[in-house]
């Protein structure tokens, strides 16, 4: 599904990643750890298609083609999808719109016809259960005036609606409660499926309670320094990110005191 | 005294005799007025300080003939393309500002709306109208207002009695039609809203033909006390076309006004409003949106007078400019010593699609009142990169996405318009003039 090779990224001429390396395949959950600043958000931007983020060398192959020539919207339109660390407000536009837009444009490139304006409401308000948003939420400017919750919920409903092939969560965890955290775990396991994949980034350990990896990475420096199978996230969880950034434990003792 | 002012004063000799009404004492004078302020003031120029981003020397550098009626000028036909569906106004129809009463639609008025032609007012009923003729508008006016004064005589006369209140919609449609010989048309039109009456008056400007001409077009309101009115203009001039307008406006107590401005058409345009807060508490409410590509200059000029204690006034101006458009928007507001408790609040937003676009935005408040609350916030930016970056990322093609901005950063003005064929026509105007033709649903 997702092959990254030797990807090195620089942002205003400061380099970021430094060669990453990895592959996903369809069906597999990968997490992406790592400490701030160690450039889990710039992998995720990148692959996105945000503007700003210059590739100086590597590639990026998404089922076989090169990711990186691709517009934004035409990742969207093959099926990839990014949850957003920092969804943005778009005052005027509300969001039914917008999920219309978005599942249409999709479909187009498909080479299907639009979606029924009664279906798609159908669809929405089935999926918006799923989240446990109230249906005044559709009708709202597009994460105008939500709180930190809401707009990450909004971020899961619109991948509910697009049902991506890759789907990108950038630490969809942050600023949800405990509640919150189950609710949105449990849709993105719902959407789990031989035939999709996810990257999941995050800083904590916890989202992966519930969202279990079949990999994880640990990046540092704009590196991969270790992968690992889960079991990699809870030895995080418990020595938390110094050994990595102070490089492998066993070399570098702690100084205390 | 420059060429064309001498050549408006000649004009002047020659016509007045057939001004309507110039055997009444009053109006003649009031003309007279106007013609003599015009050769003393002259033309506005940058140099004052209320036309500073705005030059007027394209339309003070021609000699324009004033407009007379027509005598086989446009059919029904002609004019009906110009109807809103849906509308169902009573609608008065001005020929380059001469009344045409076969193209008027006045079936089915209502009683305590009286609708006709300023003219015929003059020459049959002159006394009715001269407690309110001229009344509004300041005495110490520029050129172009005086211009108007002095050769008044057509335009339309409104007069909704105390506690009408209005089903349909009052339309002014001032068409255009001239064949290339440089005609000004002078539309002068009276309102006067009855106490406790309610209303909605539409005040519209198209062209029939494609020819350069001048509109200076003078309004004037007057709101009884306790009096609804909601003011729409939709100027649609042709793209050639200089404009020229002002709305005078005079609020009793408690009468509430609403306006919605609307600039699209003209390539050199100036619109202005002036409010005179009359009494205690009043409602004023100044909306505006404003449309400009290609080299259009659209000014947006509003002058609010707070004259009383405890009135209410808010101003929403919204301009969204394209290749080389350029806009203005100065709104004066002046609290007077009297007026403790105004409330005034001014917001003008301008997003510009273009390198070459460019707006000027200056809010003037003074003060001389000490218990007052009055706010003002200008902006003027691009389409937010984060949000069209957004949208991409969610499949939405890049014109797309800038469309869908665009029409959103619109709707809290189009929001505002109540009249549902109005706002489809406003819809209408920004997809083909700024969405590049692209039908858009609605993305609000």
């Amino acid at each position: 599904m997702l092959r990254i090779s030797n990807l090195q990224v620089s942002v205003n001429d400061k380099p970021i990643l430094n060669g990453i390396d990895m592959e996903v395949k369809a069906g597999e959950v990968h997490a992406i750890m790592g400490p701030n600043g160690s450039g889990k958000s710039t992998l995720a931007n990148v692959l996105a298609g945000r503007e700003g983020y210059v590739v100086t060398a590597g590639e990026v192959l998404y089922r076989g083609n090169n990711l990186l020539e691709l517009e934004p919207e035409q990742r969207a339109r093959e099926g990839i999808f990014m949850a957003f660390q920092y969804p943005v407000e778009i005052p005027g536009v509300s969001n039914i719109y917008l999920l219309k837009a978005a599942l249409n444009a999709a479909r187009r490139h498909q080479g299907l016809e639009e979606i029924d304006a009664v279906d798609f409401l159908t669809l929405v308000k089935q999926k918006l259960k799923l989240v446990q948003m109230k249906d005044d939420f559709l009708y709202r400017s597009v994460n105008e005036g939500f709180s930190g919750g809401e707009k990450k919920r909004n971020e899961i409903l619109q991948m509910l609606v697009l049902e991506p092939r890759l789907a990108v969560l950038d630490e969809t965890d942050s600023g949800l409660d405990i509640d919150a955290l189950k609710i949105v775990a449990d849709v993105v396991n719902t959407l789990r499926s031989p035939e999709r994949a996810m990257v999941v980034v995050t800083h904590y350990q916890r989202l992966l309670d519930y969202i279990v990896p079949d990999q994880v990475h640990v990046l540092a420096n704009g590196r991969i320094v270790k992968s690992g199978d889960k079991s990699l996230a809870l030895e995080l969880e418990s020595q938390g990110y110094s050994w990595i950034e102070q490089g492998p434990s066993e070399s570098t003792p702690m100084i205390t005191g | 005294m420059n060429q064309v002012t001498e050549a408006y004063v000649t004009a002047h000799q020659n016509l007045a005799q057939n001004l309507a009404g110039q055997s009444v004492a009053w109006v003649r004078q009031m003309r007279e007025q106007g013609l003599s302020r015009l050769q003393t003031a002259g033309f506005p120029t940058t140099r004052d300080e209320a036309w500073k981003y705005t030059n007027v020397r394209p339309i003070t550098k021609h000699r324009f003939t004033p407009a007379t009626p027509q005598r086989d000028g446009l059919s029904l036909d002609d004019t009906r393309r110009f109807a809103l569906p849906g509308l169902n106004s009573h609608r008065l129809v001005f020929v380059n500002g001469h009344f045409s009463q076969a193209l008027c639609d006045l079936s089915g008025l209502p009683e305590g709306l009286f609708v006709g032609s300023l003219a015929s007012a003059l020459e049959r009923d002159a006394a009715a109208v001269e407690p309110y003729l001229g009344r509004c508008a300041p005495e110490n006016s520029h050129g172009f207002d005086a211009l108007n004064s002095a050769f008044l005589t057509d335009g339309a006369y409104i007069r909704i009695d105390s506690d009408c209140v209005l089903e349909r919609p009052v339309e002014i449609l001032c068409v255009s039609s001239s064949d290339g010989e440089d005609l000004m048309n002078l539309p002068r039109n009276l309102i006067i809203a009855g106490a406790g009456s309610q209303s909605i008056i539409i005040e519209r400007y198209v062209a029939a033909g494609g020819a350069r001409y001048l509109t200076n077009s003078m309004t004037e309101l007057f709101c009884a006390a306790d009096s609804t009115v909601e003011h729409y203009k939709l100027q649609q001039e042709d793209i050639n076309a200089f404009h020229v307008g002002g709305l005078y406006l005079r609020q009793e107590r408690s009468s509430r006004f609403t306006s919605h401005n609307i600039a699209i058409g003209g390539s050199l345009v100036r619109n202005a409003l002036y409010a005179d807060l009359a009494d205690e508490g009043v409602e004023c409410n100044l909306n505006g949106l404003y449309l400009g590509t290609g080299r259009q200059h659209l000014d947006n000029y509003t002058h609010i007078d707070h004259s009383k204690p405890n009135c209410t006034s808010r101003e929403f101006y919204k301009g969204i400019l394209d290749g080389r458009a350029r806009a203005v928007f100065h709104g004066r507001i002046v609290v007077h010593a009297d007026a403790q408790h105004t409330d005034a609040q001014q917001e003008n937003k301008n997003l510009l699609l273009s390198r070459d676009a460019e707006v000027d935005t200056k809010p003037q408040l003074e003060i001389y009142a000490d218990d007052v609350k009055c706010a003002h916030g200008a902006t003027v930016g691009q389409l937010d990169a984060d949000a069209m970056f957004y949208l991409r990322s969610r499949g939405v093609e890049e014109n797309a996405a800038r469309s869908i901005l665009t029409y959103a950063f619109a709707n809290d003005v189009l929001e505002r318009v109540s009249v549902a064929p109005i706002r489809v026509e406003l819809e209408k105007k920004l997809t083909s003039r700024l969405l590049d033709g692209r039908h858009l649903e609605n993305p609000s």
